[in-house]
């Protein structure tokens, strides 16, 4: 506007001929209203646009008012339908049974070097249910979580009932603290966490059958501390009572303790580790029975340990699973070590008298390392390697051979390989072949096994 | 006298770094899935320190209770995650793992979209042969604005709750992006009329919401059970019912296996898009939606 007013004056003050100045107002007036009447289009078009958008944002408003009321609705109805059973705990059942064949009588299993104890041995030849585990857990309330494992497992024809886990534990205790309580796997070393069901091999490690027969359970505390860094570091400790294998009857209150710490984290998007150093020890055993070797139709002599025993173990497992998806591949790698020193006696029970002993300065190791991969999301396959050593000093060498803690002379190792075949996240159908050299006489082995997860939805634990 | 006054300086010193504490201490907040994490961080700005536990490109079930993922759990003041059972097997472990009172089930730091908004397809028979099935509804809700919208006040509020200091800084985000997100949304819809009542085949079941917003209709789902792959005879039969009903294109989240999906496109010269699936790495949600939307729209088109 001020423009055209300039250019006006100027043509005014320039233009001496009145004619031709009436004319130029004349321009300036016409172009005046065509300016009025633009702007005024365009306020009016500006009005409409914010009538239209006020339109869409009480649409959008009325919109998300439609899905409040019907979350209200839902919620309504939620509330009928759950009724009383809607506390029940998390309900989940592992049915597990098996084919197996082995070359050699499974009577005859035995780990030279290695008194063995609890449920080592191969298991029973030919079709056989194996562990069944119903698992109940949930939530206590805002302070507790509490869950309990019930195992049954058929044993010389008589259904026996094992209770694996029964523990509380502490929700957010704050600080990166965590409490737990009761019967629970102890969390040394890497294996011994989780449940055989979950395991990507049919049978134990033969480190973790000769040292604890299968697996590390006891009664206790357990106190964990998670330091608060970006990586993963945890310590841990745990008081245990040590009335079970491989600490079996301890005299002193102490029982058995552990010391655990674990450190991990990830490498990009794809790749993963954890790394963890464990010890566990238990002082004064007394009464530790194991089965001996077995002489051909001899008198069932039981050797029995007292003394202090102490592990220490080292594991490492990676991950890799391409973009962070491990449903359609990934692969799994674990390591573990373990060492284990026992100073004490030990005898033969039910030996005639005088009872046969001797000194026994014990020095087990063993370690196995296995690789699972996961090629397409319904297939898995497994390679594993075991191997154990063992160097043990007694006064009375016959006594050391019949409890079955002479290595004759023998390094105990296997070969496994497995192939999984998974239908969903709850199933799985796995063959396994182990040549198995844990004694003299090499045993082919063939394990044919399903186990199924019923119920609530398991934990994708790392 | 001396002594007072370095005793003086000390408690100036102390109350200095302790509100400084307070200026500058950012809630940190664990989300389980990137939308999540995008829409903490538009909503709660430089007050906030956002992790993301997956990538768009991670499938959210299938995630491990990895240790650095519970070390993360350990440090949060706030979790938000989408619930309704999607991270049912690895977050209750997360939870129990990490030893941090804050975002227990129940207490001020536990935010669950799912519980803000109603879900779509909740199923009538709970029975696993039906599939990977959640009991409360289908989970994918990230996929309407109009929920992301529901979430973001209630996300809002929790932010407020938990940090009260912060109240203004909260409330002008959320304010602002309640106006951009409306806009974006009036902008979608125009742009989306051409999408309405297009046939899609879809290679697993998450995206109904996508669907109802935007009027797609799903004529097929290449998994016959949802988490499980997809059967060759159900190929078959998906076959010969498009082969009766032809579908407009065929789309699957870009993280998933396109396998099938690829086989049913040769099959039937369908046209086929892997479609985001989430936010990816420092994008942020309007930006996801367009770029969702543009491939959406522009499927079939580029011959």
């Amino acid at each position: 506007m001020q423009k055209v007013l300039l250019v006006a004056a100027i043509a005014m003050l320039f233009n001496s001929n009145q004619v031709c100045a009436d004319s130029e107002t004349e321009t300036v007036k016409r172009q005046l209203d065509v300016f009025k009447k633009q702007s005024a289009q365009a306020m009016s078009a500006l009005e409409v646009r914010l009538v239209q958008a006020d339109k869409r944002a009480e649409q959008a408003d009325a919109r998300v008012q439609a899905i409040e009321t019907r979350l209200l609705e839902s919620n309504k109805f939620r509330s009928v339908a759950s009724g009383q059973n809607s506390f029940n705990p998390a309900i989940s059942l592992i049915l597990d049974g098996r084919f197996a064949n082995f070359d050699n009588d499974a009577e005859s299993y035995e780990l030279p070097g290695f008194a063995l104890g609890n449920e080592a041995g191969l298991g029973e030849r030919g079709l056989s249910i194996g562990h069944s585990e119903l698992l109940i857990s949930t939530n206590i309330d805002d302070k507790f979580f509490g869950k309990m494992t019930l195992a049954f497992a058929e044993h010389e024809g008589e259904t026996e009932t094992e209770l694996e886990e029964a523990f509380i534990q502490t929700l957010g205790l704050g600080n990166g603290f965590t409490i737990k309580a009761g019967r629970f796997l102890s969390q040394l070393a890497y294996l011994n966490q989780q449940h055989a069901h979950a395991w990507d091999f049919a049978d134990a490690p033969l480190v973790y059958r000769g040292l604890f027969g299968d697996q590390l359970i006891d009664d206790g505390v357990q106190i964990t501390w998670l330091a608060p860094a970006d990586i993963f570091l945890q310590w841990g400790a745990e008081l245990l009572s040590g009335s079970r294998f491989p600490a079996g009857g301890v005299t002193n209150d102490a029982g058995a303790w552990t010391v655990f710490v674990d450190t991990g984290g990830d490498i990009g998007i794809a790749h993963s580790w954890q790394l963890g150093l464990s010890h566990w020890q238990a002082a004064k055993i007394k009464d530790r029975q194991s089965g001996g070797h077995v002489h051909g139709g001899g008198e069932a002599e039981t050797p029995s340990f007292s003394g202090d025993s102490k592990i220490s173990a080292l594991d490492l497992v990676y991950k890799w699973a391409p973009g962070g998806n491990s449903k359609n591949q990934n692969f799994t790698f674990q390591f573990e070590y373990f060492d284990r020193k026992e100073d004490g006696l030990v005898t033969m029970q039910g030996s005639a008298s005088p009872v046969e002993m001797t000194s026994y300065k014990g020095h087990q190791k063993g370690w196995y390392a296995q690789g699972a991969y996961k090629f397409q999301s319904q297939w898995q396959a497994g390679l594993r390697y075991d191997r154990l050593t063992s160097d043990n000093l007694g006064s009375d060498a016959e006594v050391l051979a019949e409890a079955g803690l002479d290595n004759e002379g023998h390094t105990p190792e296997r070969y496994s390989a497995t192939l999984a075949w998974l239908p969903s996240e709850f199933s799985r159908v796995r063959l396994q072949y182990n040549r198995d050299k844990s004694y003299e006489e090499p045993n082919n082995q063939v394990l044919l096994q399903y186990t199924m997860s019923l119920g609530s939805h398991g934990a994708h634990q790392f | 006298m001396f002594h007072q006054r370095i005793k003086k300086v000390w408690l100036v010193a102390l109350c200095l770094l302790l509100s400084s504490n307070t200026v500058f201490a950012q809630l940190n907040v664990f989300t389980c899935e990137p939308e999540w994490a995008a829409l903490t961080r538009v909503l709660g700005g430089d007050a906030v320190k956002v992790y993301s536990a997956t990538t768009a490109q991670q499938d959210p079930h299938h995630i491990q209770a990895r240790p650095s993922l519970i070390a993360k759990v350990r440090r949060a003041d706030l979790l938000v995650c989408t619930g309704a059972e999607l991270e049912v097997g690895w977050l209750p472990l997360l939870l129990r793992k990490s030893g941090n009172g804050n975002i227990q089930a129940g207490q001020g730091g536990y935010f669950m979209a799912a519980d803000q908004v109603a879900l779509l397809e909740k199923p009538v028979v709970l029975d696993r042969s039906l599939g990977d099935i959640h009991a409360a509804g289908n989970p994918h809700i990230h996929l309407d604005p109009y929920r992301i919208q529901q979430i973001a006040a209630a996300l809002s509020a929790t932010l407020i709750k938990i940090d009260p200091a912060n109240r203004n800084h909260y409330e002008e985000n959320l304010q602002r992006f309640a106006g951009e997100w409306r806009e974006a949304i009036s902008q979608w819809e125009r742009q989306a009329q051409a999408l309405r009542g297009k046939r899609i085949v879809v290679s697993h079941n998450n995206w109904v919401y996508l669907e109802q917003w935007l009027g797609l209709e799903k004529v097929a789902v290449l998994e016959s059970k949802p988490g499980i792959p997809p059967s060759s005879r159900h190929l078959a039969q998906v076959l010969t019912r498009l082969k009766q009903h032809p579908a407009d294109m065929i789309v699957y989240a870009d993280y998933q296996n396109n396998k099938s999906a690829r086989w049913l496109s040769g099959k039937t010269g369908l046209p086929i898009e892997g479609l985001p699936f989430s936010v990816s790495d420092k994008e942020n949600l309007i930006d996801w939606f367009s770029r969702l939307l543009n491939q959406l729209s522009g499927v079939g088109n580029e011959h």
